[in-house]
């Protein structure tokens, strides 16, 4: 079973963000790169997918800078068997649709019975990929899933959703679109070989034009960033826990309003 | 970090790997560890299996073939863990004892113990020191004498970290033929498995720093060691202990230098909300000056590791400027712990708080590997004074 991972390289979830000297994006400096986390439960259960058929393959894609090549090599550190990186100038202000378009290109293209993706990138946390992606292929969509169990024969998926108290059970058609939830599994750190075998893998360049693609203009722009206001500082009401409490209920009650 | 560019693309990567590692399976057990006297034998495999423990060797024995920058790299993140010990036993393991396997073993020596050594399943120690002396390697007393297809040894050893726990010894020994003019001569490495007869564990020895670690006291009484398991060549292991002592010390710089990273971390978080007068501790010209003052040394001492971990990558002999990696880091770690002890006031005399262990952990650092008198000793010699 070929099974495609769409994900997206983002800033370390402990990054303080900064507006940049152009509004319009963060300031880089110093940021450390991580594949966002949604994407490596996706990833992680692909692994798990083609581990528990003993056969398969794991296709890790993204679209971005020369930079995203290196959540790229982590995918193929923890195990995937190969790599495609979607970069071209006709993307540089990709608004999500046409993201989705260039990946619904991509999966037509090498054509996986799955597509696994993280729920959202922790960046803009737009949450939109999964959703458009299925509805230009015309799959089925199950988002947030909490688990997944793939038929013997590989022709469905059994998925479950996480709703408030219960799981939502589908079963679905291959091929089809998923995306992963906390929860899914917990993923796996790449070991040393892994990590040394990840540059014999392939990681190969994608132009629009190899995908019947031109630029096309976005249609969703970012204006500008704007920071909210500084939070104020907390307050430390000292004191007799007795009085302290009696104080902090009067705050809740007539400061904050919040109670 | 620093500006310069050390390490690669592959070594952050496996850095984020052993971060998670130590951060999943290691920093929730740092205390209970320590109360036991004794890292559990379960997290080996483990560490196996991430490619921790045969970062350098070759592929074809179970190793990753990794350069020596990744094995700095795991030194730096093991000591960063706040578990000296684990930092010290897996060091001892991969860069003290098993290499001289890797780099003085037969061929069949290497088949028959490197992939369990790589995957975790056989542990091992380094035995050199004795009772009666360690800073004078040459003076060892432990004797091996050869009988038809063995040798017989008969001694003890004193101080061997992961003694109680590890299945294979390396074991440094003179040969009875041993010229008593050159005194140097006469010893010999051994691989001795833990169940030959003749080796016992004398005792297990409790200790100030380092105490999840184990250390043990060894005897050898008429042990019988196959002629195969010597090490390289009769008479010639002196040398090869001096070789890898040279690794073992700059693992102890690299380990030294991650531990007062974290320490100085944690002890700037602590004066940052820590209140007095009027305001955090971070206020006080007296306590910025300190903090500054350490970070400068750090700094210091890291550069000068790295330099020195260069000259060892590329093969170059360094054996004064690793000798001054071991002496400086060391003194460095020692003076680190006490101002860092000192801003945590009262606390920092407290168990509770992970500045009182490092404090009692890298008072090692003066002493094992070489003493810091023994290092001004090389240095001075090789400066040919
Ligand atoms: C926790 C721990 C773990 C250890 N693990 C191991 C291990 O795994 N394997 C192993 O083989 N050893 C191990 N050691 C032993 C360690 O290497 C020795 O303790 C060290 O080399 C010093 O030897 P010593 O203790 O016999 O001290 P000594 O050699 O007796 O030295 C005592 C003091 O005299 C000073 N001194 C000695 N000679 C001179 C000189 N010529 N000039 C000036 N001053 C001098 C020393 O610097 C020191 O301050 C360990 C030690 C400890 C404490
Ligand atoms: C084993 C032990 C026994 C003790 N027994 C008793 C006891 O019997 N009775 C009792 O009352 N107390 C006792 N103490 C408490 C002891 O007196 C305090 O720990 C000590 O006064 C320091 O206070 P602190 O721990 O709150 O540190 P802090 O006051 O928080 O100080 C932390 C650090 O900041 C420095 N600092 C603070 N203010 C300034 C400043 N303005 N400028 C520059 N530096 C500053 C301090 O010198 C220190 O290095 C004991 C403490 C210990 C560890």
């Amino acid at each position: 079973m070929k099974i495609l991972v769409p994900i997206k390289q983002v800033p370390d979830t402990a990054t303080q963000v900064k507006i940049g000297a152009d509004p319009k994006g963060i300031d880089t400096t110093g940021i450390t790169w991580i594949v966002s986390p949604y994407d490596e439960y996706a990833v992680e259960e692909a692994l798990r997918i083609k581990e528990k058929r003993g056969q398969g393959e794991v296709v890790a894609v993204t679209l971005g800078s020369e930079r995203a090549k290196e959540a790229l090599r982590s995918c193929l550190a923890m195990g995937a068997d190969r790599a495609l990186h979607l970069s071209d100038p006709a993307w540089e202000n990709a608004d999500t649709l046409t993201v989705a378009r260039a990946l619904a290109a991509v999966i037509k293209q090498e054509a996986p019975q799955l597509v696994l993706f993280g729920r959202q990138a922790i960046d803009d946390d737009m949450g939109a990929m999964p959703a458009q992606v299925a509805e230009l292929l015309g799959w089925p969509c199950a988002s947030w899933i909490m688990e997944e169990t793939i038929s013997d024969d590989g022709k469905s998926v059994r998925a479950g959703r996480q709703v408030e108290g219960a799981l939502d059970i589908f079963n679905i058609p291959l091929p089809c679109v998923l995306s992963a939830q906390k929860g899914l599994n917990e993923p796996r750190y790449p070991t040393l070989k892994g990590i040394m075998g990840a540059k014999k893998k392939e990681i190969k360049d994608v132009k629009a034009a190899d995908l019947g693609l031109a630029a096309d203009g976005a249609q969703l722009l970012v204006v500008a960033l704007e920071a909210l206001p500084p939070r104020p500082p907390g307050r430390v009401i000292p004191g007799e826990p007795a009085e302290a409490v009696k104080e902090l209920v009067r705050s809740l009650r007539e400061d904050a309003k919040a109670i | 970090m620093g500006l310069m560019k050390i390490f690669n693309e592959e070594h952050e990567m496996f850095r984020a790997a052993v971060r998670s590692f130590v951060d999943k399976e290691v920093a929730p057990h740092v205390e209970e560890w320590e109360a036991a006297g004794q890292i559990p034998r379960a997290i080996w495999p483990r560490m196996g299996a991430l490619g921790f423990l045969g970062v350098e060797f070759d592929e074809k024995y179970g190793g990753a073939g990794a350069d020596f920058l990744t094995t700095a790299v795991l030194c730096e993140e093991l000591g960063r863990s706040r578990s000296g010990s684990l930092a010290m036993a897996v060091g001892v393991h991969t860069d003290m004892a098993s290499p001289h396997l890797y780099y003085t073993g037969s061929e069949a020596l290497k088949e028959k113990y490197l992939p369990a050594i790589c995957r975790g399943e056989k542990l091992c120690a380094i035995a050199v020191t004795e009772p009666g002396g360690g800073s004078d390697v040459a003076a060892i007393r432990t004797r091996a004498r050869k009988e038809g297809n063995h040798y017989v040894l008969n001694g003890s050893k004193m101080f061997i970290t992961n003694g109680i726990m590890a299945d294979l010894h390396f074991v440094a020994a003179r040969l009875e033929a041993g010229d008593a003019e050159k005194r140097h001569r006469g010893i010999s490495m051994f691989l001795v498995e833990r169940e030959s007869p003749g080796f016992s564990v004398s005792r297990k020895l409790d200790k100030m720093g380092m105490r999840a670690s184990d250390t043990a006291e060894l005897a050898f009484q008429d042990m019988v060691v196959p002629a195969e398991n010597l090490l390289g060549q009769e008479g010639k292991g002196f040398y090869e202990v001096m070789r890898i002592f040279q690794r073992e010390r700059l693992i102890a710089g690299l380990h030294a230098v991650s531990m007062c990273d974290r320490a100085l971390e944690d002890t700037i978080a602590y004066a940052r909300q820590r209140h007095a007068f009027g305001g955090p501790l971070t206020g006080k010209q007296v306590i910025r000056h300190k903090l500054a003052d350490l970070a400068t040394l750090i700094e210091a001492g890291r550069w000068l590791t790295y330099a020195a971990c260069f000259k060892f990558q590329n093969r170059e002999e360094a054996v004064k400027e690793i000798s001054m990696v071991k002496l400086f880091t060391a003194e460095m770690a020692n003076r680190v712990a006490y101002e860092c002890v000192q801003i945590h006031g009262g606390y920092g005399y407290m168990r509770e708080y992970a500045i009182e262990r490092f404090a009692r952990d890298v008072r090692l650092f003066t002493i094992g590997g070489g003493t810091s008198e023994i290092m001004k000793e090389i240095i001075a010699k090789e400066m040919e004074l």
